[in-house]
């Protein structure tokens, strides 16, 4: 089924039933694979893109629900502002490890700075619970969000 | 140190911009010195005529940071700075590119990347900046001894140029037998605080490309329907609901009849297809035990005479020297199956090319394994088989299995077909989490005695459970004499001096596939060695930290550990608190580096505790890049606390109960408040650094919560008594 998809400001028709998650319409069929599978569930983050906006898991965003919304991925957080300075807080302290989740990381992070310009680290610790690191980068991820405020407000 | 260099050389080649200098260290020196061309070198130093450096890293990264490691060794030697080099993963070629400590083998494991490459990379990088520079005397008339390269110029004699105008002229030296290495005096990178991770730019703007994000030309993606019982087979299958699903190609029952192999022509197709795939399985062979069993089984062989003396000691005499004790502390221990749940669930995509090569595409931790199993599945020679290291999203050790299983599986699900499409083999969340190899169930009885001045006079220590390595290609790595050193790592061979201990072993039966989980036996041994030596300390009235530095004086090895437990406890604050909180220490040696943690949490059993800070010291020799140590200590801390916190696997009537997150739930950003890492300075090699920072955090956290009055000796904890806030 054809569904016309708003993703990083282009539009795009992609065939896919209905039910299909957001998530492998981005990786499979647009083939932006910044965008990453963990569990399926909702319960990791990996997969997190912003819908107008704001933080959600794609793998449990379906495909029928998102015709009208604009889709942000990973690969356009450099010309975000808010995204380039948590880029650039990531690469100051080095946050990743394997790296496989940080773009999820990122995203929600990006996401809690857009709604909150200067989070305590308590803050930081409760919108970013659903967001696992396998590798443990949490200190530096904690760190990564506090600095990417300062970087904003400079 | 030893590094197993007997011959060096070259190997030159033209590229489309012109001379290419590689330079390597043959670890077996096969022909160097008979000058056959094909003898030579595959290399780790690769230079173009523009004079751009690769490093050609032989370690896979799975996040604990070789690829700036090593890369950062070449750098140092060959004078560039480290925005002047990148790095490509090398390819599978045991002969030239094996881990120095795992004999002829290429792999990643063991804390090893930089202890067995130290040597060798800052030789290569040191060849390759002789050859430059002899270049450039030939071509300055000048005495080479003159010259260096810095920032990635050749300079001396009031001259200087790009190294890359003498690529071609060196490719033409000879490399030197003992190339110069620069003193540690001259060292800018080795041990910089400036040095950023190689790997990070593409981390955070979502172009890293792990093996999960191949897209081949039209790939088909393969997911398994596996038999939930380990040991169960097909008997047969209906696909009829599979054919339903769009994108649905075809179902194969796999060759060995653990599964049948569902193709579709993207990722969600084949997950759609494989849960409408209806499969009859025969469980006449299969495992039918519950955890419960499992547990009954160690726990009774506790209690029998141990099959293993491990450490030769004369068991009835040391324990005759606890009967007489003026005191006595024994606690049983018990640890679950573990799963690794590396973030990026396993796959890997295979393709043959037109010339009937076939190329595997993989976060190969262990490339030889894959490389071996396919020259029989597909009946190929080893030169026609291909492995292309990517990026893996972690491993904790799961993509190191003996018998490459997972490669295995896409090899034979790509054997079942026409060749045609590249296999993309994917597993999902509760694949990896169902999927086997875990970190096995262990049990550990421990009794101590102390005389009337609280003094050890005896320790008698039992463990048992099922063997990691037998019947496995590395059963002699690990196993002598019948004894799979990987269960009892850290208890007779800890620095601790102390008198009468005998320890002993028995194997379980296998109940599962068992596998190496990052630090390995160290993970038990240093939650109850530490757990022991807390508990003697109370019991013998002495402050922990004190206790344990009476069995810590000697050279080496003791002053090492005793030099990291009397940082951590320096810069932790031991002893005072913040007010409300409480504080528990462990120390341990493991991959050949000492890490000590003391671990302050607040709140109570009833209301739940928090765990505030956590405070290492670390000696792992010299510390080569001392921001990744940190990192590594950070990661290693959470990985041992998340899962002694909550996680175990547990198996009702053969099957695994857990299935993803929500019930094998990962630590999350809020567990640990704070954590500090200490590097203690040295000027011995490089030790190990991605495990050895996980084995004391359970037991500084179980110390911690015994101070609350609860002794925590079976895990999960939160399964044990423990709440946490």
């Amino acid at each position: 089924m054809a569904t016309k998809l708003n993703l990083n400001g282009k539009t795009f028709d992609v065939d896919a039933e209905p039910g299909t998650p957001l998530l492998w319409v981005i990786r499979d069929e647009l083939k932006l694979t910044g965008t990453k599978f963990g569990c399926g569930v909702a319960s990791c983050g990996a997969c997190t893109v912003h819908l107008n906006g704001e933080p959600v898991r794609s793998c449990q965003t379906y495909i029928e629900d998102v015709e009208d919304a604009e889709i942000t991925t990973i690969e356009m957080m450099e010309e975000d502002k808010i995204g380039a300075a948590v880029q650039q807080a990531w690469l100051e302290l080095d946050v990743v490890q394997c790296g496989y989740c940080q773009s999820g990381q990122i995203m929600n992070a990006v996401g809690l700075l857009r709604e909150n310009a200067k989070p305590t680290a308590d803050e930081v610790d409760e919108y970013m619970y659903g967001n696992a690191c396998r590798c443990a980068t949490y200190q530096r991820i904690r760190k990564g969000v506090l600095r990417a405020a300062e970087i904003l407000e400079a | 140190m030893t590094t197993n260099v007997s011959r060096r050389g070259f190997l030159k080649s033209a590229a489309a911009t012109g001379a290419v200098l590689l330079v390597g260290v043959n670890a077996k020196g096969v022909a160097a010195a008979s000058g056959a061309a094909d003898a030579m070198l595959t290399p780790f130093v690769k230079i173009d005529g523009q004079g751009n450096v690769t490093a050609i890293v032989k370690h896979f990264e799975m996040g604990q940071g070789p690829s700036t490691g090593l890369t950062s060794l070449i750098a140092e030697e060959l004078g560039v700075r480290m925005d002047q080099i990148s790095y490509e993963f090398a390819p599978s070629n045991p002969a030239v590119y094996n881990n120095l400590l795992f004999g002829p083998f290429q792999g990643t494991g063991g804390s090893t990347a930089m202890a067995n490459s130290f040597m060798q990379y800052r030789t290569a990088g040191a060849n390759a900046r002789e050859m430059l520079i002899k270049a450039a005397a030939a071509a300055w008339d000048v005495d080479a001894a003159g010259l260096d390269i810095q920032d990635g110029m050749v300079v001396g004699n009031g001259k200087s140029a790009p190294l890359g105008e003498f690529v071609s002229a060196a490719a033409e030296i000879a490399p030197s037998e003992t190339p110069r290495l620069r003193d540690p005096s001259e060292w800018k990178i080795i041990g910089s605080e400036a040095t950023r991770r190689k790997d990070s730019p593409v981390k955070v703007n979502g172009q890293a490309k792990f093996a999960m994000d191949i897209q081949l030309d039209n790939q088909m993606v393969v997911m398994i329907k596996r038999t939930p019982q380990r040991g169960g087979t097909v008997a047969s299958f209906d696909d009829s609901g599979a054919r339903e699903v769009k994108g649905f190609i075809m179902a194969q029952a796999l060759p060995t009849k653990h599964g049948v192999a569902v193709y579709a022509e993207n990722t969600w197709a084949a997950m759609q297809a494989r849960s409408a795939l209806d499969v009859e399985w025969d469980f006449s062979a299969a495992e039918t035990r519950s955890s419960q069993e499992i547990r009954d089984e160690i726990l009774a062989a506790l209690d029998t005479a141990p099959v293993y003396n491990v450490n030769g000691a004369d068991q009835s005499s040391v324990a005759s020297a606890i009967e007489g004790a003026a005191q006595v502390v024994e606690k049983d221990f018990y640890f679950p199956l573990l799963a690794h749940a590396p973030m990026e669930p396993l796959n890997c995509t295979i393709e043959q090319t037109a010339e009937g090569d076939i190329v595997l595409h993989d976060g190969a931790q262990m490339p030889t394994g894959p490389h071996m199993a396919y020259q029989q599945i597909f009946n190929l020679p080893a030169e026609k088989i291909h492995i292309n290291t990517v990026l893996a999203g972690g491993s904790f050790g799961r993509r190191a299995t003996p018998d490459a299983d997972y490669q295995v599986e896409a090899g034979l699900a790509f054997v079942m077909t026409d060749r045609s499409r590249p296999v993309k083999l994917v597993w999902d969340r509760e694949d990896d989490i169902r999927g086997g190899y875990y970190r096995p169930a262990v049990g550990h009885k421990v009794r101590v005695g102390l005389d009337g001045e609280g003094r050890i006079v005896g320790w008698q220590h039992q463990v048992a459970g099922q063997s990691i390595m037998k019947g496995t290609p590395f059963e002699a790595f690990s196993v002598r004499d019948g004894i799979d050193h990987s269960t009892v790592e850290g208890i007779a061979d800890s620095p601790y001096v102390i008198p009468g201990m005998a320890l002993g072993l028995t194997d379980t039966e296998k109940a599962t596939s068992v596998l190496w989980w990052r630090a390995v036996g160290h993970t038990h041994t240093a939650y109850v060695m530490e757990v022991m030596m807390d508990m003697a300390a109370k019991a013998a009235g002495q402050d922990p930290v004190a206790f344990r530095m009476a069995y810590l004086e000697g050279e080496q090895d003791q002053a090492r550990k005793a030099g990291v437990l009397k940082l951590a406890a320096e810069k932790g604050n031991w002893g005072n608190p913040a007010p409300g909180n409480v504080q528990g220490v462990a120390v341990h040696k493991s991959f050949g580096s000492y890490v000590a943690e003391v671990v302050e949490i607040s709140g109570n059993l009833d209301d739940g505790i928090r765990i505030e800070k956590v405070t290492a010291a670390v000696d792992c020799g010299i510390a080569v890049n001392p921001d990744v140590i940190r990192a590594q200590i950070e990661g290693a801390i959470g990985y041992g606390i998340g899962h002694v916190m909550r996680n175990q696997i547990t198996l009702d009537g053969g099957s695994v109960e857990q299935s993803n997150f929500p019930d094998y739930e990962p630590l999350r950003i809020s567990d640990i408040k704070a954590i500090e890492t200490h590097i203690v300075p040295s000027t011995e090699a490089p030790s190990g650094i991605g495990e050895p920072g996980t084995p004391p955090s359970a037991p500084a956290l179980a110390n911690a919560i015994a101070q609350l009055d609860l002794r925590v000796s079976e895990l999960p904890m939160i399964e044990n008594g423990v709440a946490f806030a």
